[in-house]
């Protein structure tokens, strides 16, 4: 196991050097001039303040040089300052994330305690009236988008019900954003248990438990909830790069103050910096996500190591 | 006559045609011109001659759902139609010649898959500058790599078939085996894949559009319209009920097309 994180962390190296070079790459295709835009609201400034500044800031140096020295900073948390607040790109950053991942951790729980249960009792009642209430339900919730889903939360549960206040500072306010991406995530996670747990109840150890008169209960509970968790593993590994994007709609409709709010604020003002950190933060977190769910899934289920050692 | 294993995807086929074709004829088919105004008549709620409304500028909301069809389907489905062909062009080619060529394309789709899609998309379509046209490059520049993948897997499996042996010995050029025995045999699961993205691609077009990085206003696009909608859900509701359930009612029809479609591959592959 230990040898095997090792060669993952060694591989994940060009996969971090690719990530950061496309985001540092892909800022500098954009028309503007960072230079230019720091002074964009100090009306006409001289050419020599400009350069001065462009030299400051390493601007004049050959691209590569650039992309190396902002690499430093994305390691040492130096990542410039904001265009518009001025302000420290990491501390902005450092400073939002945790709204999203508050946001993130509440969706991910309401997804598993509301869609495990679901696919579950949709796949022992198969084709039976709950089990077709349950399927038109996520599919529903499949084809409704996040920001279609929000709306229509506030519509409802807000304005219609007035269940619950649009925005608010206590933790009434995590319930309707986390709910919206809830919705298509919690869609895919019941119609994946179901199936799942289908294919479980089709094994032959669940006909020998049957027969030895263990009763339906136990069976789900004790063996083929395991299969579910292990699906759910890899489900939360596929869904976090939605979830991440996700986030980004979510917190501009509930006014959630956190990085993806902050990223979209950041494109309409074109405050490069801010983009940058975040697309490249994004990315990193992703990757390490999926190399975490990798490793936890590896734990949980052992055939997948041992089918690997098979085929070498 | 049609092959009875295609018939349950007939009633998905027509709900799907009718969509094409209200997109398609859909200046034809607005009972009001989409773009003209009317600030007397702003914000009315449905109506006998308004049937969804009008928006804060007038303009009727059934026209404008139904011109922006045209504009959602057309975009989302030539977006798909590159990154199909683009990514499993590429993903054959891997395949096929493998070696160098194929590890540098390999690693390079890698290193855009450790991308989540939305977050890269929503990036690129800000720094491009918004547009339809940008969001719809935004989201291929990571979308043709599952076409790659999936192609490029396909390849390998069929590169070992008898069939291609025997079109090497007959004496078929490289190019001849990739067009006419490799291409036509990935076609089938390149297909389902690409069917069942559509929903995911309307949505994230929209969705870019709502945000406020695809389509500029005034365009009849449903996420923009939903976009300039969004402070008067409360007022006008009927402004972003309208789009929002025409992308829904899209994204199901070809949900349910696409996984018709590959329950019956399905059962053509076991059968």
């Amino acid at each position: 196991m230990r040898k095997y994180i090792f060669s993952r962390l060694i591989q994940l190296v060009p996969i971090l050097l690719g990530i950061t070079f496309l985001t540092f790459a892909l800022i500098q295709l954009s028309a503007e001039d960072a230079v230019d835009m720091i002074y964009r609201q100090s009306g006409s400034v001289s050419e020599e303040i400009l350069a001065a500044k462009r030299a400051e800031l390493g601007l004049d140096q050959p691209f590569l040089i650039q992309y190396g020295n902002w690499l430093k900073g994305v390691v040492t948390g130096d990542m410039g300052r904001s265009f518009i607040s001025g302000k420290l790109v990491f501390e902005t950053f450092a400073e939002k994330l945790p709204a999203t991942i508050e946001l993130m951790t509440v969706s991910i729980l309401l997804t598993i305690f509301i869609a495990t249960p679901l696919g579950i009792i949709s796949a022992v009642n198969q084709n039976k009236f709950v089990d077709y209430v349950i399927r038109a339900l996520s599919f529903v919730g499949n084809s409704m988008p996040n920001f279609f889903a929000g709306l229509l939360l506030i519509y409802f549960l807000a304005l219609k019900l007035n269940l619950l206040p649009i925005i608010s500072n206590d933790w009434r306010g995590v319930i309707m954003p986390a709910l919206t991406l809830t919705i298509s995530m919690g869609a895919k996670y019941t119609r994946q248990i179901r199936a799942v747990v289908l294919e479980e109840l089709q094994k032959p150890y669940v006909l020998g438990a049957r027969s030895r008169g263990i009763d339906e209960f136990t069976i789900l509970t004790k063996s083929v909830l395991k299969s579910a968790l292990t699906m759910i593993i890899t489900l939360l590994a596929l869904s976090i790069g939605s979830l991440l994007g996700g986030t980004a709609i979510v917190e501009t409709i509930f006014m959630w103050d956190g990085v993806g709010k902050m990223a979209v604020d950041a494109i309409l003002m074109r405050d490069y910096p801010l983009i940058q950190a975040y697309v490249v933060w994004m990315a990193i977190i992703y990757v390490m996500i999926n190399l975490l769910a990798d490793l936890l899934y590896r734990q949980l289920d052992p055939r997948v190591a041992y089918e690997e050692n098979l085929n070498d | 006559m049609i092959k009875s294993r295609y018939r349950p995807l007939i009633p998905y086929l027509i709900l799907a045609g009718i969509l094409i074709f209200i997109a398609i004829f859909a200046p034809y088919l607005t009972p009001f011109d989409p773009y003209a105004q009317d600030l007397e008549g702003a914000l009315s709620p449905p109506n006998a001659q308004n049937l969804l409304g009008t928006d804060r500028y007038g303009r009727d909301v059934l026209s404008r759902v139904i011109m922006g069809s045209q504009v959602t389907l057309c975009a989302a489905l030539l977006l798909l139609a590159t990154i199909t062909i683009i990514g499993s062009l590429i993903g054959a080619l891997c395949g096929y010649i493998g070696g160098k060529v194929d590890t540098i394309l390999m690693r390079t789709s890698d290193i855009f898959l450790a991308f989540p899609q939305m977050v890269f998309a929503i990036a690129v379509a800000g720094v491009l500058g918004g547009g339809l046209f940008n969001a719809a490059a935004a989201l291929a520049i990571i979308g043709w790599t599952k076409y790659a993948r999936i192609s490029r897997a396909l390849v390998l499996s069929i590169r070992k078939m008898p069939y291609i042996d025997a079109a090497k010995m007959a004496g078929t050029s490289s190019a001849g085996i990739l067009f006419h025995h490799v291409l036509p045999n990935i076609a089938g699961p390149v297909l389902v894949t690409a069917a069942l993205d559509i929903g995911t691609i309307i949505m994230e077009l929209a969705g870019l559009s709502f945000l406020g990085l695809g389509a500029m206003p005034p365009t009849a696009e449903w996420g923009a319209m939903m976009n300039n909608g969004r402070s008067m859900i409360q007022t006008a509701s009927w402004v972003i009920l309208a789009p929002g359930s025409a992308i829904f009612v899209t994204v199901a029809i070809f949900n349910l097309l696409g996984d018709k479609l590959r329950d019956v591959l399905d059962v053509m592959r076991n059968s």
